[in-house]
């Protein structure tokens, strides 16, 4: 599945290129302004891309960029800097106006608060990064919404499907007919074979829990509405990091043994191995994070820049055939929203699994 | 590398710890522990009645050989019993015969008897009666003997016609 997303890149890409000096050829017979115009369509075409991956303070549905309007609805920023700051980001501007608490004026850039002197200088290192001081920032962002509405999602649905058990004499109704397939799948298909069936009883709710979770996230980051909850780092980071916590706290003697001193090889071995090993034990879930992370990402960068492609092109075969794309790619997503959901359940049973296994077989 | 690390956001991770803090336990509570144990009942009654089904196929099978074990013990009965009655039929029907045999031997016996019995009696008053005629005769002869010779013979010759045996 990587391999087929690295794969729709590079045809993208090479559209992009290939089409790109197509339309070069085009602009040196075109005015001046309108390849001002084209650059500037692209630029904000790629603005918006990187706009949108990231999180945002507020929830726009959909802005003009000509006359600097946009639609939809600011959302709380929570400050904790000398004391705890609450305002709408509406305040920001967009990040045209500074917020000033106390002595201390707060800038929006990038999608992130920095504290910055009265006339907003970001000062920037070798990387292009800002080097500004960040207060403690719990905003509720667009994601941090999105995760509350997919939590309620989540929570509606699954307490709905528990009730109609009791009302309909264990059988399942409505759209729970949908989903008990899928939370005994997790159990038959996932749990019981990676992590057996004297454990697995108490990782269940972890792991329906996380696969919802992902999975629904991943769809409604395929929603119109600009959301992308699993292609934040921090959220895969979140994710991962309990799946490594559940694993050591769940590891047993012999799982440590596994690590530190691998039975079964020769002493100079084990004093090698305990480092891969440990290392390995960090590897794992580093992976979950940035596997889901970089899948969705690509997803959506992907997709973006099809539609944006629709915009660039303004003919009738160049947006037609971009416009395919994007929904081949769309339908391949939602592919790739159970597909990452499924694994990162599937890899955390496994990791569970290990941490429990009991029989101490030589390797 | 660097970017992620930019990009990342301690806020954001910590709504997202505790947001998926609370669903989890709101989830454990009111959606998959009620739904797991349902699911469980579920399939424990299907195993039940399975075995249940299985159960009473072998009884009902139990019972189908048992059946056909009585009807064979009551065939084989009838069949004793058919037989039983038929030496019992046929023992009688021989008794009666020689029952019947051994009657009538003894009549004929007792007839036999009687006949002789009867013959005897007949001829001694045969006898008696012989002799009251020889007597009878040889008074008339005797009477007769004195007129003539002649009639003498033919009256001995005609008293002797009529007494010719009966």
């Amino acid at each position: 599945m990587q391999k087929n997303i690295i794969n729709s890149i590079l045809l993208v890409s090479f559209l992009i290129l290939g089409l790109h000096g197509f339309s070069q050829h085009q602009e040196n017979l075109t005015k001046p302004e309108d390849q001002e115009a084209e650059k500037d369509l692209k630029n904000e075409i790629k603005n918006d891309i990187k706009h949108h991956v990231k999180d945002a303070y507020s929830f726009v549905f959909f802005s003009n960029s000509k006359t600097g309007e946009s639609y939809g609805f600011s959302l709380p920023v929570i400050l904790i800097d000398n004391g705890l700051h609450v305002f709408l980001s509406s305040k920001f501007n967009n990040g045209n106006k500074l917020v000033h608490i106390g002595d201390t004026y707060y800038k929006l850039s990038h999608s992130k608060i920095y504290k910055t002197d009265a006339k907003g200088t970001i000062t920037l290192n070798a990387h292009g990064h800002p080097t500004n001081d960040k207060p403690i920032d719990l905003s509720i962002t667009k994601n941090v919404l999105s995760i509350a509405l997919v939590s309620l999602i989540l929570f509606l649905i699954f307490s709905g499907l528990a009730k109609s058990y009791a009302k309909n004499g264990l059988i399942p109704k409505g759209i729970g007919r949908f989903f008990e397939p899928i939370v005994l799948y997790i159990r038959d298909e996932i749990a019981i074979p990676n992590i057996g069936e004297k454990h697995y009883k108490k990782y269940m709710n972890y792991l329906l829990t996380i696969f919802f979770f992902i999975w629904f996230s991943n769809l409604i980051g395929i929603t119109p509405f600009g959301i992308n909850i699993t292609g934040n780092i921090a959220v895969t980071f979140a994710l991962a990091l309990l799946t490594f916590i559940i694993t050591q706290f769940s590891g047993n003697k012999n799982y440590w043994k596994h690590i530190f001193w691998m039975p079964g090889v020769p002493v100079p071995m084990k004093i090698i191995l305990a480092p891969i090993e440990l290392l390995g034990v960090l590897i794992k879930p580093f992976a979950l994070m940035i596997r889901l992370f970089a899948n969705i990402s690509a997803g959506h960068i992907v997709i973006y820049s099809l539609l944006g492609l629709i915009f660039i092109f303004k003919s009738y075969l160049g947006s037609s055939l971009s416009f395919g794309l994007a929904l081949v790619i769309s339908v391949l997503e939602l592919l790739v929203a159970i597909l990452q959901a499924y694994i990162f359940t599937m890899l955390s049973a496994l990791y569970f699994g290990f941490a429990t296994e009991e029989h101490a077989e030589a390797h | 590398m660097e970017n992620l690390i930019n990009d990342f956001s301690f806020g954001l991770f910590f709504w997202q710890t505790l947001l998926f803090g609370v669903l989890l336990i709101l989830l454990r509570k009111y959606a998959w522990k009620p739904i797991l144990s349902a699911i469980n009942d579920r399939e424990q009654g299907i195993e039940d009645a399975l075995e249940a089904a299985e159960n009473a196929r072998k009884e009902m099978l139990n019972l189908k050989s048992a059946n056909e074990e009585i009807l064979k013990e009551a065939r084989a009965e009838r069949e004793v019993l058919l037989k039983d009655a038929r030496d019992i039929r046929n023992k009688m029907i021989s008794d009666a015969k020689e029952v019947a045999q051994e009657q009538a031997q003894k009549m004929i016996s007792q007839a036999k008897e009687s006949i002789t019995n009867e013959k005897l009696a007949a001829i001694t008053e045969l006898k008696n009666q012989v002799a009251e005629l020889s007597i009878d005769i040889a008074k008339k002869v005797i009477q007769q003997e004195l007129s003539s010779e002649d009639k003498h013979l033919a009256l001995i010759e005609k008293m002797l016609k009529d007494v010719s045996l009966k």
